[in-house]
C-alpha cells in the first residue's frame, strides 16, 4: 500500500507523458489531479493507520527489493512511513492534490500538448518528492532529491521560449547541482562510517557514538549534509537560484518552491536528526546560516516590486526560520512551520496565481493596488494567508514561529532571538505591504505605468457595490480592464489552503497555552534513534533499542510556561506593529480601509498620530534599510558576489575550457609529443623518485 | 659484451623513434620512426632472450615484426588516403579535426 | 585432451567465424542483391554469447595463454552487447553512408575478436597482439569512409598515435621480460611476489611503459589527445564502437596485467594512476564544456569516464574491482545508445553532431530527444540510471581504500560534466528548431537497439543487483 502513494503519480505521469498531447485537457488534468486525491486518500488511510499504532512502534516498512549490493555492504529500495514522513506525505499529497485542481484552471489556456507537458511534469514531481520523503534510507532519499530537482528544472523552464525562463531553469539546476556535490560526498563518508545508509540504522549507530565537541567526522557529514540542503532549500549562499525560479508558471512556485521541493532540506536534517544532535557545531552553523538568511531575505523582500519575488524571498526567509529551528534543534518546531508554512505560502502564492491571472499576466505591484473589489475569493484568501504568515495570534503561523523564537530563547540565544523577531517584524510588513498595493488603495492596473500618478482616479466608482465576480471595468479604463475572480478549481484550492492556513496551527497549541503541542508529540519518536518496529538487525544494538522503547519522561515544558507567554506576547505585539508599520508606510497617502483602522486601532492610533514620525522613519529607518537591502544586500551581495561566484564558476570553467581545448590543435604531431612528454614524466618519476 | 650495451642501443634507437615520430615532416617518415621504434624493441627482446639462453625472445622478435608488417600495411593505405585528399604529405596539412 | 584445451577461445572463435562468413557472403553477393548481412554478425555474437554463458564458472584454459575465467567472459559479454547493438545501428547508417556491408561487418567483428582476446589473455606478448588486432580493425573502421576527409584524418592520427604508443607498451613487456625471464603474467606475477622488486629500475621502467601503452588506449590523460579527433572523424557508429568497445577491453586487461601480476607493487604504481584518473576525470570534464559538436563533447565526456574507471582501477579493492565491471557495462549502454541517437540523427552528406543541430528535436523527433535524455542522464550519473549506479559505486570503491581526493574529484568532474549533458537536453526540449537536412526514416531495428539500451540503462540503474552479484562473481574467482 505504501508504495502506491508514490506509484498512483508515476503512473500518471506515464499516462500523459505518453499520450498527453493527443488527449483532451478534461481527460489529462483531470487524471492528473485524480492520482493525487487517490494518493491522498491512501496516505491518509496509511497514517490512520499509523496512528493508531503505539507512539513508540510507528514505524511500518516496505521493502520493495535489493538496490544494491557491495560486499558487505547493502540497499534496499524501500519505503519507510514514519511520524515524519507522515507529517510530509499529507503535506504533498494534500496541498499537492489542490494545487493540480488548481492548475486544471490556471493553465487552461495553454495548449493540449503543452498541457498535458505541465502536468505530466507535476505528476512526476509528486512522484519523486513523495520517494524523497518515503525513502528509508540516503540513496532512496537521493533519488528523490535529484529527481525533483530535475522536475523543478523542467517546470521553471515551461515557458522556454522566454529566455529568462529557460536561464533561471539552469540556474536553479547548476545551483541544486553544487548542492548535491555536498550531500554525495556526505553520504558516502556515511557509507565509510556507519557501512549503512538506512536511516533507522545510521541513527542507532551515531547515538552510540560521543557527540562531538570538536569538528570531527560526525560534523562534517553532517555539514556536506547541510551544504546540500542550503541548495536545495534555498539558504545562504545558494539561495540566489529561488527568486529566479518564479519564471516557472505559478502553481509551480506554490508546489515546489514554496510548499514542498524547498522544504527537503530541512526535512532531511529532521530524518537526520539523531546525527545531527551528535554534531553541535554542525547545528550552530545551521542555526546561523537559518538566522542570517531569514533576516537578509526578510529585507531584501521588502523592496522587490514583483509580486512573485516579493512571495519567494519570504519563501527564503521562512526557510530561514525552519533551520534556524533545526539548528537549535527543536526538530518539531521546524517541522511544525515546515506545515503551516505550506499551507500560507501556497495559499499565497496561489492567490498572487489568481491575481496574475485576472490581471492578465502583470506581476508588478506597482501597477495593481484597489483589487479588492474586484477579486473578492482572491483577496480574502490572500490576507487570511498574509495574516497567518505575519503571526497574528490565532492562526497558524503564530504557533509555529513562536515555538521556534521561544525554542530558540530557550537555548540561550537571544541574539538569534532577536534576529527572529526582527525578521518577524519584516515579514509583516512586507506581506502587508504586499496586501496593501496589490489589493488596497487606488487601482493603477489600468493606467499607463506610473505607480504615483494615482491621485487622478476617481475613487467613487471604486466604492460601488460590485457584484459577486467583477467583471464590470472601472469607467475609466475603456480600454478593458476585464477582471474575472478565481474560477470554481482555483477558488476551491484557495479556499481550503486559507481554511488550512487558519486550522493548520491548532494541532501544535503549546502547554503554555492550555494545548498540548500534538504535532510536537507525534513526532518526537522519529527524532530518536528507535528500532521497535521492526526486527533487530544485529544483538549488539538490541540493547539500545529496547531501551528507546521505553517512554521516556514527559520533557519539563511547564516550567517555562511565563517565559513562553511573555515572548508570544512580543512576538504578537511585533506582528501588529509589523501590519501597522506596513498600513502606515504604504497606504497614508490614502485613507487606510474602516476594517483596517478598527482591527488594528491601537498601531494604527498610535502611528497616525506621531505623524511627524513619518519623515524620521523614512530619513532613519525605511531609506537606510531600502538602501542597505537594495543596493547593498541585493544588487551588491545578491547580485554581485553569490550570483557573481556563481556565475563566476561558470565562466572560469568555461574559461579553462576554451584555454585548454587549444592544446589540441589537431597536429598529429603536437599528439605524439604530448604521448611522449607523459611517457618521459613517468618514467623519470620512477627513475629518480 | 654486457646485456647493458644492447639495451643502451636500444634505448638510444627507441629515443630516435619516437624523436622522429613528432620532429619529423613527412607523413612516410613517420611511419618509418615507428618502425625504428619496434626495431628497438626487438633489440632489447632479442638480447634478453640471449642472457637467459632461450630462444624466446627471438620468437617474440618475430610475432612483433608480423605485426609491424600488418601496422605497415593499413599504414600505408591511410598515407595514400590521405595523399589523394590534401596532394600533400605534410602531417601539419591534416589538422582540419583540432579543438 | 585436445579438445578441451581449445575451450577458452570457443567464443572468440564464433565472432571470427562470423566474420569469416561474413567476407564470403559479400564476396559472393551479386551487385544489388541485398543480403541480411548483420543477421549474420549478430547470430555469430550470440552464438559467442551462448558459449561465454556456458564456460561460467569453468575457468577454462587454452594454450597456456588465454583464460575463460568469469571476469574474462563478463568482460566478453559485455563486448558482445557492444557488438550486437553497434549492428543494430549500423545497419541503417551504413547503407544511407554508401559503406561496403561486408568489409564493415568483417573488420568490426574481427576488431571484436581482438577485444575479447584482450580480456581472456594472460600472457604480455598475447595482450600484445590482441591490442594490435583491436586496433588495427578498429583504425580502419576509422577511416572507413574513405571520400571524406576528416574520416581518413582521423583514421590516420589514431593510427599513427596507436602505432606509437603500442611501442611503449611493447617496450615495457621487453622490460619486464627482461627481469622475470617470461611474458606470462603468473609467472611475472610470482617472480614479483617472490622478491621485492620495487627498487629494480628495469621493472619500474617496465611497468611505467605498460601505463603508457593502457592509459592511450583508455584515453587517459595525457594519452587522450587522439580521442577526441578520432570520434569526431569517424562515422557516429563507430565512434560509439570504439568509445565502448576499445575501452572495456583495454581496461580489462589493463585490470587483469596491474591487479593480478603487479599488484605487489601497487604501492608503485597507484600515485602514478591516481594522478593520471585525476587529471583524465578534470580535463575530460572542463575541456567538454567549451565543445560545440557532440561527437566531440562526448568524446571528451568518454575520456571523463575513462578517468572514473581508473579511479576504480586506483581503489584496487575488491568493490573496486567489481565496480569497474559494472561501470564497463553501464557506461557501455549508455554511450552506444548516445552514440546511436547521433548516427541516426546524420545524413549522407552532413553528421549533423553541432549542438544547433538538436533545436527543437523534442518536436521533430520527440521519441529520440527521450531516449537521448536518458543516455545524457546516466552519463551525468543522475539516480536512477545505471550511470548513477556505477558512479555510486566506484567513488565508494575509492573512499573505502582512502582515496577521499579522488573521490572528491570524481564527484566534483561529475557535477561539472552535467554542464554540457544539460546543454544538449536543452537544445533538445528548450528551443525551437532551425532548418536541417531531415535524416531518413530510423528503421525499426535501429530503434529496437535504442530500446534496447535504454531498457538496459534503467535495469541497471533500478534493478543492479543482479549485475552487481554477477561483476563479483566475476572478480571473486581470480584476484
Amino acid at each position: 500500500m505504501l508504495a502506491l502513494i508514490p506509484l498512483l503519480p508515476f503512473a500518471g505521469f506515464l499516462v500523459n507523458a505518453t499520450m498527453g498531447r493527443r488527449l483532451p485537457k478534461t481527460v489529462t488534468g483531470g487524471l492528473a489531479s485524480a492520482v493525487m486525491v487517490v494518493s491522498f486518500l491512501i496516505a491518509v488511510t496509511q497514517v490512520w493507520a499509523l496512528a493508531a499504532m503505539p507512539p513508540e512502534s510507528r514505524q511500518v516498512n516496505q521493502v520493495l527489493f535489493t538496490w544494491i549490493t557491495a560486499g558487505d555492504f547493502s540497499l534496499d529500495l524501500a519505503f519507510r512511513l514514519d511520524a515524519l514522513s507522515a507529517v510530509m506525505i499529507l503535506v504533498i499529497t494534500g496541498i499537492g492534490s489542490l494545487i493540480h485542481i488548481y492548475s486544471t484552471a490556471y493553465m487552461s489556456h495553454e495548449t493540449d500538448a503543452d498541457f498535458g507537458r505541465f502536468f505530466s511534469y507535476l505528476n512526476l514531481f509528486c512522484f519523486f518528492m513523495l520517494m524523497l520523503v518515503l525513502g528509508s534510507n540516503v540513496l532512496v532519499m537521493f533519488v528523490g532529491w535529484e529527481g525533483v530537482g530535475l522536475c523543478s528544472y523542467l517546470l521553471i523552464g515551461f515557458y522556454y521560449e522566454k529566455q529568462a525562463a529557460a536561464d533561471a531553469a539552469k540556474k536553479a539546476f547548476v545551483v541544486n547541482r553544487i548542492g548535491d556535490f555536498a550531500f554525495i560526498l556526505g553520504a558516502l563518508l556515511l557509507v565509510v562510517t556507519f557501512n549503512s545508509l538506512d536511516f533507522t540504522t545510521i541513527a542507532l549507530a551515531a547515538k552510540a557514538m560521543p557527540v562531538e565537541v570538536t569538528f570531527g567526522t560526525l560534523s562534517l557529514i553532517t555539514l556536506l549534509l547541510f551544504v546540500g540542503a542550503t541548495g536545495k532549500s534555498a539558504q545562504i549562499p545558494l539561495y540566489v537560484w529561488l527568486p529566479d525560479a518564479m519564471e516557472g508558471p505559478t502553481p509551480v512556485s506554490a508546489l515546489i518552491h514554496a510548499a514542498t521541493m524547498v522544504t527537503a532540506g530541512v526535512y532531511m536534517i529532521g530524518r537526520n536528526a539523531v546525527l545531527f544532535e551528535h554534531a553541535p557545531i554542525t547545528l550552530g552553523i545551521v542555526a546561523v546560516v537559518g538566522a542570517a538568511t531569514a533576516l537578509m531575505a526578510g529585507t531584501i523582500g521588502l523592496v522587490q516590486n514583483d509580486i512573485k519575488r516579493v512571495l519567494a524571498y519570504s519563501t527564503v526567509s521562512q526557510l530561514g526560520y525552519m533551520f534556524l529551528a533545526m539548528g537549535m534543534g527543536a526538530f518539531g518546531a521546524g517541522i511544525f512551520h515546515l506545515m503551516t508554512h505550506a499551507f500560507f505560502k501556497a495559499c499565497l502564492f496561489l492567490g498572487s496565481g489568481a491575481v496574475i491571472h485576472a490581471l492578465h499576466g502583470e506581476q508588478d505591484i506597482r501597477k495593481m493596488g484597489g483589487l479588492k473589489k474586484h477579486i473578492p475569493v482572491t483577496y480574502w484568501t490572500f490576507v487570511i494567508a498574509s495574516v497567518a504568515i505575519a503571526g497574528v495570534p490565532g492562526l497558524a503561523g503564530f504557533f509555529s514561529k513562536d515555538e521556534i523564537l521561544f525554542e530558540t530563547f530557550l537555548h540561550g540565544h537571544q541574539i538569534l532571538w532577536g534576529v527572529g523577531v526582527l525578521t518577524s517584524l519584516l515579514t509583516a510588513t512586507y506581506m502587508f505591504r504586499l496586501v496593501h498595493l496589490t489589493f488596497h488603495g487606488d487601482e493603477r492596473f489600468g493606467a499607463v505605468a506610473d505607480g504615483h500618478d494615482a491621485h487622478g482616479h476617481a475613487p467613487q466608482h471604486l466604492s460601488t457595490p460590485a457584484p459577486e465576480h467583477l467583471s464590470t471595468p472601472a469607467p475609466q479604463h475603456s480600454h478593458g480592464v476585464h477582471l474575472h475572480d478565481a474560477p470554481a478549481p482555483m477558488a476551491f484550492a484557495l479556499i481550503v489552503l486559507a481554511i488550512g492556513s487558519i486550522l493548520a496551527g491548532y494541532v501544535g497549541v503549546p502547554h503554555a497555552l492550555g494545548g498540548h503541542n500534538n504535532l510536537g508529540a507525534w513526532l518526537e519518536p522519529a527524532f530518536q534513534a528507535t528500532n521497535c518496529g521492526q526486527p533487530v538487525a544485529t544483538g549488539e544494538l538490541a540493547g539500545i533499542a529496547l531501551e528507546d522503547c521505553l517512554p521516556g519522561e514527559e520533557a519539563g515544558v511547564e516550567d517555562h510556561a511565563a517565559l513562553e507567554l511573555s515572548l508570544m506576547a512580543v512576538s504578537s505585539l511585533v506582528a501588529f506593529a509589523g501590519i501597522g508599520l506596513a498600513s502606515f508606510l504604504w497606504l497614508k497617502r490614502k485613507d487606510i480601509p474602516a476594517q483596517m483602522a478598527t482591527q488594528f486601532a491601537g498601531v494604527h492610533k498610535l502611528l497616525l498620530n506621531k505623524y511627524y514620525v513619518d519623515e524620521v522613519y523614512d530619513a532613519t529607518i525605511v531609506q537606510p534599510i531600502k538602501v542597505v537591502s537594495q543596493e547593498g544586500l541585493w544588487r551588491g551581495f545578491d547580485v554581485k558576489i553569490v550570483d557573481g561566484a556563481v556565475n563566476g564558476a561558470g565562466y572560469f570553467v568555461s574559461g579553462v575550457s576554451i584555454v585548454l581545448r587549444l592544446l589540441q590543435n589537431g597536429s598529429v604531431k603536437t599528439y605524439a609529443a604530448s604521448i611522449f612528454a607523459g611517457a618521459v614524466v613517468i618514467l623519470a618519476f620512477y627513475l629518480w623518485r | 659484451m654486457a646485456i647493458g650495451h644492447y639495451l643502451v642501443l636500444s634505448g638510444v634507437l627507441f629515443s630516435i623513434g619516437a624523436a622522429g615520430v613528432f620532429l619529423r615532416r613527412n607523413l612516410i617518415t613517420l611511419l618509418l620512426s615507428v618502425e625504428i621504434m619496434l626495431n628497438a624493441v626487438n633489440l632489447a627482446f632479442v638480447a634478453f632472450g640471449r642472457q637467459f639462453g632461450t630462444v624466446d625472445g627471438q620468437i617474440i622478435t618475430f610475432f612483433v615484426m608480423t605485426v609491424a608488417a600488418a601496422e605497415a600495411a593499413v599504414g600505408l593505405a591511410l598515407v595514400i588516403g590521405l595523399f589523394r585528399h590534401r596532394e600533400s604529405l605534410n602531417p601539419e596539412a591534416f589538422t582540419s579535426l583540432k579543438w | 585432451m585436445i579438445s578441451s584445451s581449445f575451450d577458452a577461445i570457443i567464443p572468440m572463435l564464433c565472432v571470427a567465424l562470423a566474420g569469416l562468413v561474413v567476407l564470403l557472403a559479400e564476396a559472393f553477393r551479386g551487385r544489388d542483391e541485398k543480403m541480411p548481412i548483420g543477421g549474420l554478425a549478430i547470430i555469430g555474437l550470440v552464438g559467442a554469447g551462448a558459449a561465454s554463458i556456458l564456460l561460467w564458472n569453468r575457468n577454462a584454459t587454452s594454450f597456456g595463454v588465454v583464460t575463460a575465467d568469469n571476469f574474462s567472459l563478463f568482460v566478453n559479454l559485455v563486448l558482445i552487447g557492444v557488438g550486437i547493438l553497434t549492428v543494430m545501428f549500423s545497419s541503417q547508417t551504413i547503407e544511407r553512408d554508401g559503406i561496403p556491408a561486408g568489409e564493415y561487418y568483417a573488420v568490426m567483428l574481427f576488431g571484436i575478436v581482438g577485444m575479447m582476446l584482450m580480456g581472456q589473455a594472460t600472457d604480455l606478448l598475447v595482450i600484445f597482439l590482441a591490442l594490435e588486432t583491436m586496433s588495427l580493425a578498429v583504425y580502419v573502421l576509422t577511416g572507413i569512409r574513405r571520400e571524406q576527409q576528416q574520416s581518413t584524418e582521423a583514421a590516420f592520427k589514431y593510427f599513427l598515435l596507436g602505432a606509437f604508443a603500442s611501442s611503449f607498451f611493447l617496450y615495457g613487456v621487453a622490460f619486464l621480460y627482461g627481469v622475470t625471464g617470461s611474458t606470462s603474467l603468473d609467472r611475472i606475477g610470482t617472480v614479483i611476489a617472490a622478491q621485492s622488486m620495487s627498487g629494480n629500475p628495469m621493472i619500474l621502467l617496465g611497468v611505467g611503459l605498460l601505463i603508457v601503452g593502457f592509459a592511450f588506449k583508455v584515453a587517459a590523460v595525457p594519452f587522450h589527445m587522439w580521442s577526441p579527433d578520432a570520434y569526431e572523424g569517424a562515422p557516429a557508429v563507430v565512434t560509439g564502437f570504439m568509445s565502448t568497445g576499445v575501452k572495456a577491453a583495454a581496461v580489462a586487461a589493463f585490470v587483469r596485467v596491474f591487479l593480478s601480476s603487479l599488484e605487489p607493487m601497487i604501492t608503485d604504481w597507484a600515485p602514478v594512476l591516481w594522478l593520471i584518473a585525476a587529471a583524465t576525470m578534470v580535463l575530460g570534464t572542463v575541456v567538454g564544456v567549451a565543445q560545440t559538436s557532440l561527437k566531440r563533447m562526448l568524446a571528451y565526456s568518454s575520456i571523463a569516464h575513462g578517468g572514473y574507471l581508473l579511479a576504480g582501477l586506483v581503489a584496487g579493492n575488491d568493490v573496486g574491482k567489481a565496480a569497474i565491471l559494472f561501470y564497463l557495462a553501464a557506461y557501455a549502454l549508455t554511450n552506444l545508445g548516445a552514440f546511436g541517437v547521433i548516427a541516426l540523427l546524420g545524413t549522407r552528406e552532413r553528421a549533423n553532431d553541432d549542438l544547433r543541430d538538436y533545436a527543437g528535436l523534442f518536436k521533430s523527433h520527440p521519441a529520440l530527444a527521450v531516449l537521448m535524455t536518458f543516455f545524457l542522464l546516466s552519463l551525468g550519473g543522475f539516480p536512477p540510471t545505471a550511470g548513477f549506479i556505477a558512479k555510486w559505486y566506484v567513488f565508494s570503491a575509492a573512499i573505502g581504500s582512502g582515496y577521499y581526493g579522488l573521490a572528491i574529484i570524481g564527484v566534483l568532474s561529475s557535477v561539472v560534466s552535467v554542464f554540457f549533458y544539460l546543454r544538449i537536453v536543452v537544445m533538445m526540449f528548450m528551443t525551437d528548431r532551425d532548418a536541417r537536412p531531415v535524416p531518413a526514416p530510423i528503421t525499426t531495428v535501429a530503434y529496437a537497439g535504442l530500446v534496447l539500451s535504454l531498457a538496459g540503462v534503467l535495469y541497471l540503474g533500478v534493478l543492479p543487483t543482479a549485475v552487481i552479484d554477477f561483476a563479483q562473481a566475476s572478480i571473486s574467482t581470480i584476484f
